[in-house]
């Protein structure tokens, strides 16, 4: 093995010197929600580094549900699923036909339809929600899982049609054509020819998808309210409305909510930061 | 599929459903669905939203409303700091993470983890502890200097700079990845010439590395703008607006006139912005539809 040059590691510790804080920066609020989670109450409030006692304690009273702001964990989590399988199934419905019909059918008024789906992507989300939800009183929805769910697929599908139809552009066009000379349909070409192909820009835009709705705040928390139809992230925003509230449930819970994106993330890695970086700014 | 219609101008054209080829009926029908959600759920709310806003004395009131005020000064200061802030960070570490070292690429997976896990037990996360009894940061000051510290979020001007911190940790991965893209299209060959050359790492950077990323990084910064706009959670999530509603941007504005059933109000707050907002709107279709 050969040594390292004095040249060597003065570089290498210099990029040490940018890693660290990096790290630091980046880890210090999720480490302090697991902390909270891993400590009894005393040691979570006492600003120690490593709890005295670690324990899974409060991970059983969020499973068991045995405090009073946790009574519907169960049924708050499998609505934060079901909303979530919903928006990325819905959204890639959509978001799939839509970008085939402008990408290979080349449908008449396409190009609008990609223009106006582009100008719903650049409307901030939080200015979105105030007539959206006046909306959904209109259509009778509120305090309905369809509205978080319509919400959701809203927000999701202009993002998902433009780089579906950005990776559409890039599948041969001959492909299309051979197909019609072999007497396809074109329901068969999309089944059989263009689905196919798509299948990984299809899982980076399932995954944003049920990403972004399992993750949602805002529209969560202004469509619904009824205990028992809320998602998970509500029920957390609910958990400040007390004088004390439990902040080592509240934590624990947190993390309990934030693990699966974070599964789900690192299990489709190569094809989110392919998939959506490419679409997200063209340079 | 590839039947186009010649265009010879002086037969008068045929009805409609005889000019679509088979393939283009299809192509209508695979649209009507996001043409159905984007007219219910787009066009309907944004016209509604705009006739209840329609009477000047919504305006009147938004501009005798000092906590409105207040909270345009804020988002031009969330804007103009805070972006400008997390761009640079995110265009400097963008050239950090793409180094070809193992334990950069580890930290580069690790560095991700803001933006992929939700924003509000992470933001909840902070807000304990900034606590100014219970939280870690002031036990440390405690115990380091014998003093209690700051109460993080009762001073506005502190409690704004929290919440663009807290901005900044959960957006900066997604924009750092966005310029590590660019950085990486760049031609290694060029660095290599400098690098015969002699140049030093500011002039790889100012002759190299800027003139191919500007584009990018200002496309980014608008589009970044586009989005802090909307981004609700930062603000609402740790400071709630408070103290006193001093601390509110326009997108927690919108949400707390819509909470105390002033509807028109909240939309008028948002009609606001749109000077602002559709500039930049317009520029970033122009770039992206190109």
């Amino acid at each position: 093995m050969k040594l390292p040059s004095l040249r060597d590691v003065a570089t290498e510790a210099r990029l040490l010197l940018i890693g660290i804080p990096v790290f630091l920066w980046t880890m210090i609020p999720i480490y302090h929600m697991f902390l909270f989670a891993i400590s009894p109450k005393e040691d979570a409030f006492s600003g120690k580094l490593w709890p005295d006692h670690p324990t899974l304690h409060n991970f059983e009273i969020v499973f068991k549900q045995q405090h009073y702001f946790l009574r519907d964990f169960y049924v708050q989590f499998w609505n934060s699923t079901l909303i979530a399988a919903a928006v990325g199934a819905l959204t890639l419905f959509i978001a799939t036909a839509a970008a085939f019909s402008i990408s290979r059918l080349k449908v008449p008024g396409g190009r609008m339809v990609l223009n106006l789906a582009l100008f719903t992507y650049f409307i901030p989300a939080a200015f979105l929600a105030v007539p959206m939800y006046r909306t959904m009183g209109n259509y009778g929805l509120l305090n309905n899982h369809w509205a978080l769910i319509l919400a959701m697929v809203t927000i999701a599908s202009p993002y998902a049609i433009w780089v579906l139809k950005q990776a559409s552009d890039k599948l041969p066009v001959e492909l299309d054509e051979a197909a019609v000379m072999d007497g396809a349909t074109t329901l068969q070409i999309f089944r059989l020819v263009y689905l196919p192909l798509m299948m990984p820009s299809l899982v980076a835009i399932g995954t944003y998808a049920v990403l972004l709705a399992w993750n949602e705040y805002l529209y969560a928390f202004l469509l619904l309210s009824n205990d028992r139809e809320i998602t998970l992230p509500v029920a957390l925003g609910n958990f400040l409305a007390a004088d004390d509230s439990p902040w080592e449930l509240l934590m624990t819970t947190g993390f309990i909510y934030a693990l699966p994106p974070a599964a789900v993330y690192y299990a489709f890695r190569r094809y989110m930061v392919g998939g959506l970086t490419a679409g997200a700014v063209k340079s | 599929m590839a039947i186009t219609l010649s265009g010879d101008q002086s037969i008068p054209a045929p009805p409609l459903s005889q000019r679509l080829t088979p393939a283009q009926v299809w192509g209508i029908v695979l649209l009507a669905p996001y043409l159905l959600v984007f007219l219910a759920f787009v066009v309907y709310p944004v016209c509604y939203g705009l006739w209840l806003a329609r009477a000047p004395s919504n305006y009147v009131a938004l501009y005798n409303d000092p906590i409105f005020a207040r909270a345009a000064v804020n988002t031009l200061i969330f804007l103009v700091i805070g972006i400008n802030i997390k761009m640079l960070i995110a265009l400097f570490l963008s050239g950090f993470f793409a180094m070809q070292r193992t334990w950069i690429k580890w930290l580069s997976v690790i560095f991700i983890l803001p933006w992929a896990v939700p924003s509000i037990p992470t933001i909840l996360s902070v807000r304990f502890m900034l606590n100014p009894e219970w939280g870690v940061i002031n036990h440390l000051i405690f115990s380091f200097t014998g003093d209690d510290g700051p109460n993080w979020l009762n001073d506005p001007t502190v409690a704004l700079s929290m919440a663009i911190g807290v901005h900044i940790w959960k957006s900066l991965p997604f924009w750092t990845l966005i310029l590590i893209t660019g950085r990486l299209a760049i031609s290694h060959d060029l660095f290599e010439a400098a690098e015969v050359d002699g140049a030093s790492w500011w002039q790889k950077f100012r002759f190299i590395t800027w003139p191919s990323m500007q584009t990018l990084y200002v496309t980014c910064t608008l589009l970044s703008m586009i989005w802090t706009l909307g981004d609700f959670n930062s603000v609402y999530l740790l400071t709630g607006g408070g103290p006193a509603d001093l601390t509110h941007v326009l997108s927690t504005l919108g949400i707390r006139y819509l909470r105390l059933d002033q509807l028109s109000l909240a939309m008028a707050s948002i009609v606001c912005a749109m000077p602002f907002v559709l500039p930049l709107v317009y520029f970033m279709m122009k770039r992206l539809s190109r």
